[in-house]
C-alpha cells in the first residue's frame, strides 16, 4: 500500500508497460469517479438486467435446497460406489475460485506489486461470495444441516467429540478460518472509503449506514500508521493461510487410499489449480464489469494482462501436475494405480478426460502470443475455457477415481441428477447475485490505495 | 454538533491542499515543542506519523501474543479431547499423535492472530467512535478526499490562541480555524 515511491528503474519501465492508472486524475476525481458508482451515478440497464437473472437462478438454488432438506440427499446422484461428486466437486471449485482474491489482495501485496491496487477490493469480494457458495455443499451434504454445530468441539450431554485426526476436521477449521479472516481483511480495507462514502453521501439514511460502518473513521496520520501495520500484518497471515486451505482440501483426497486421491503431489497441485481457476475467474468477472461502468483508466490493459500471464504460469504448474500424476502411476508398478490412469485415458469418462486437458493444459497456451493477450475478447473467452477446465478437473478426480477403485465387483458408473445441476447452477446465481449487490452499494475499487498510486502523492523530499 | 452551551475550544486546525505542504508543517510544528498535535489526510502518509512524532506502535507485539495463545489453545483442545476427555483406541495408535493434530493447531494461530491484529488496530485507535471534535469543521469532510488538515489541541502546554494562530498561518495553509469541543 505505501510503495508511492517507485524505484528509478520503474521509471524508465512505466514508459514501457502500460500504466496502473491512466494520467490526468487527481486525488478528487479519483475519489469522485469511484463514490459515484455507489452514490451518484444512475444504475446502469446491464445491472438491473444481471440482478434479474441472477434473482430467478438464486430462487431455484432456493427450491433445490427446500427439496434437499424436506426429502434428504438421496435426490442427488452420488450413491454407492461414488458417494461423493457433484457436494465435493463445486466446493472445491469455488473454494478454488476464492483463493485468487487472497492471492491479489495478501501476496502481491507483499511483493509490492502496485498493480494490484484497483483489482483487490473486487478480488476480495469475489473470494467471500465464492466461500459463502462453498460452504453450502458439505453443510448440505451433512444431510441434517441444521445439526452441522456438531463439527465443533463443544461440552455436550451426548459425552461424544469430533474426531481431531480426520482431514474433514481440518477442513472444517481451515474454511471457517479462511472465511472469517477473508471478511476481516475485506471490512478493514473497507472502513477508510466507508468514511469516503459517508462524507459524499447526501442522503440521511446513506450517510448513518456508512457512518456507522466506518467506525468514525478521521484519517488521522495515527490512527493510519497502525492500520497500515495491522493490513500488512493480515496480509502475511493470509499468505499462509490460503495455502493451507488448499492443502488441507487436498488432503480429504490425498489422506485416503483411494487410486487416484492417494498422491503426495496434491497439496501443490490443488493450490496451484486453486489460483488458476480464481484467475481465471477474476478476469471473467472483470473484463465486462470495467466495460460497463466505464473503468479503462483504473483497470487497465497492463492489469488484465498481468493476470493473463498469471494464469498462463498457474496453467503451466496445473499441466505439469497431470504429468506427473500419469507418470507416477506408471512408475508406481501398482496395478489399481495403473488401472486408474488408464480408466482416465480410455475408460467411459475418457471424453471429458480429454476436454479437460484440452481446457486446461492446451487451449491456455495461446496466451503466449501477444496478440492474443492484448485482446480482451480472447483473454475472456480462455477464462471461460479454463473455469470449465476446473471444473472438469474435480470431476476426474472425485467420480471417475471412485466409480471404479480395488474391486470389479463393486464398480459402478455416475450421473448427476436434475437436483444437481440446479443446486450448481443455483449457486453461481447467487454468486452473481451477491457480487452485483456488492457493485451497487460498496465501492468494488480500493479509493483510498489508488489515492496512493498517483504521482502527486509522493511527498516531495527536497522540499520538506 | 455543540454539545454543551458554553462551546470550548478543542483546538486550531490548518488546512493544507498538497501532502508535501502538509508534510513540512507537521515537521516545523514538532520542531516548535507543540506536543498535542495530530494531522489528518486521504491515505495513508508514513513521513506524516513520523513528523507527528508517531512511529511505534506495540501492535505487532499484540498480533504474536494472540497467535502463540490461539496455537497453544488449539493444540491442547485437540490433545485434551482426544487424550483424557474423549480418547479413542483405533489399532493401538498412541492417543497423543501430535502430526494430526498441526493443522488444525495452524489454523487457529491464524485466526487468533487475525482477530488479534483487527481489535488489536480497533482499540488502540479507539475506535469505534462516532463522535470527535474535528468533525465540527464542515470542511473537515474533505480529510476524506483531497485535503490535509494539522491540528494543534488547545491543551498542548504550549498553545496559545494568538500565538498558535499566528503561527499555523506562517504555515501557508488554505485557513487555519477554531474547532470546538
Amino acid at each position: 500500500m505505501s510503495q508511492r515511491v517507485d524505484e528509478p528503474h520503474d521509471d524508465m519501465r512505466m514508459h514501457i508497460t502500460a500504466p496502473v492508472i491512466e494520467p490526468g486524475y487527481d486525488f478528487g476525481t479519483v475519489t469522485d469517479k469511484i463514490s459515484a458508482i455507489v452514490l451518484r451515478r444512475r444504475t446502469p440497464p446491464g445491472w438491473f438486467f444481471g440482478f434479474s437473472i441472477s434473482f430467478i437462478i438464486t430462487m431455484i438454488l432456493m427450491v433445490t435446497i427446500t427439496h434437499l432438506v424436506l426429502t434428504g440427499i438421496g435426490i442427488w446422484g452420488n450413491n454407492q460406489p461414488v458417494g461423493w461428486s457433484f457436494d465435493i466437486i463445486n466446493f472445491v471449485w469455488w473454494i478454488g475460485i476464492g483463493h485468487a482474491g487472497t492471492l491479489i489482495s495478501a501476496i502481491l501485496l507483499l511483493f509490492r506489486q502496485t498493480w494490484r491496487t484497483s483489482i483487490n477490493r473486487f478480488a476480495e469480494a469475489m473470494t467471500l461470495f465464492a466461500v459463502a457458495c462453498a460452504g453450502l455443499f458439505p453443510l448440505l451434504h451433512t444431510g441434517r444441516p441444521w445439526l452441522a454445530y456438531w463439527l465443533f468441539p463443544y461440552p455436550n450431554t451426548m459425552g461424544i467429540q469430533p474426531q481431531f485426526r480426520s482431514p474433514l476436521m481440518w477442513d472444517v477449521f481451515a474454511v471457517s478460518t479462511y472465511g472469517t479472516v477473508s471478511a476481516l481483511f475485506w471490512f478493514i480495507g473497507l472502513i477508510p472509503d466507508f468514511a469516503t462514502l459517508r462524507d459524499r453521501a447526501k442522503s440521511r439514511f446513506f450517510q448513518v449506514v456508512y457512518g456507522m460502518l466506518s467506525l468514525g473513521w478521521r484519517g488521522s496520520a495515527r490512527h493510519w500508521f497502525r492500520y497500515e501495520t495491522t493490513y500488512l500484518l493480515l496480509a502475511g497471515l493470509a499468505t499462509p493461510l490460503v495455502l493451507s486451505v488448499h492443502t488441507i482440501v487436498s488432503f480429504d483426497f490425498a489422506v485416503s487410499v483411494i487410486p487416484g486421491w492417494h498422491a503426495t503431489i496434491f497439496p501443490p497441485y490443488f493450490v496451484a489449480g486453486a489460483i488458476y481457476a480464481g484467475f481465471a475467474m477474476v478476469l471473467l468477472l472483470t473484463i465486462p464489469i470495467r466495460k460497463l461502468y466505464g473503468l479503462e483508466d483504473f483497470i487497465t490493459g497492463r492489469h488484465i494482462r498481468n493476470m493473463a500471464k498469471i494464469m498462463l504460469a498457474t496453467g503451466l504448474l496445473v499441466a505439469y501436475s497431470y504429468m506427473v500424476e500419469t507418470f507416477t502411476a506408471w512408475y508406481s508398478g501398482n496395478a489399481y494405480e495403473e488401472y486408474m490412469i488408464f480408466n482416465r485415458f480410455k475408460g467411459p469418462y475418457m471424453w471429458l478426460y480429454w476436454l479437460l486437458i484440452f481446457c486446461n493444459a492446451v487451449a491456455p497456451q495461446v496466451l503466449w502470443f501477444r496478440r492474443v493477450r492484448h485482446s480482451n475478447v480472447a483473454i475472456w473467452i480462455v477464462s471461460i475455457i479454463v473455469s470449465v477446465g476446473m471444473w472438469l478437473e474435480r470431476f476426474i478426480i472425485i467420480p471417475v477415481s471412485l466409480h471404479r477403485d480395488f474391486l470389479p465387483s463393486s464398480w459402478g458408473m455416475y450421473a448427476p441428477t436434475l437436483w444437481d445441476w440446479t443446486m450448481f447452477i443455483g449457486t453461481i446465481g447467487m454468486f452473481f447475485l451477491l457480487l452485483l449487490l456488492f457493485i451497487r452499494f460498496l465501492p468494488m475499487i480500493s479509493i483510498f490505495e489508488m489515492r496512493t498510486i498517483l504521482p502527486q502523492a509522493e511527498i516531495r523530499e527536497e522540499e520538506a | 454538533m455543540k454539545r454543551s452551551k458554553i462551546p470550548q475550544l478543542y483546538g486550531l486546525m490548518a488546512e493544507f491542499e498538497d501532502p508535501t505542504d502538509v508534510v513540512t508543517a507537521a515537521r516545523r510544528t514538532y520542531e516548535e515543542g507543540y506536543r498535542r498535535i495530530n494531522a489528518y489526510s486521504p491515505y495513508p502518509i508514513e513521513e506524516l506519523s513520523e513528523a507527528i512524532g508517531f512511529h511505534r506502535t506495540i501492535l505487532p507485539l499484540i498480533v504474536l501474543i494472540g497467535g502463540i495463545l490461539g496455537g497453544l489453545a488449539g493444540y491442547f483442545l485437540q490433545f485434551y479431547v482426544h487424550v483424557f476427555d474423549y480418547p479413542l483406541n483405533i489399532g493401538g495408535k498412541p492417543l497423543h499423535s501430535w502430526p494430526a493434530f498441526i493443522p488444525i493447531t495452524f489454523e487457529c494461530t491464524i485466526l487468533a492472530a487475525a482477530f488479534s491484529a483487527v481489535f488489536g488496530m480497533l482499540a488502540l485507535n479507539k475506535l469505534p467512535q462516532p463522535y470527535h471534535p474535528v468533525f465540527n469543521n464542515p470542511r473537515f469532510a474533505l480529510a476524506t478526499r483531497d485535503r490535509f488538515f494539522l491540528v494543534i489541541e488547545a491543551r498542548d502546554p504550549k498553545f496559545n490562541h494568538e500565538e498558535t494562530t499566528r503561527f499555523l498561518q506562517s504555515l501557508g495553509p488554505y485557513e487555519v480555524i477554531d474547532v470546538e469541543t
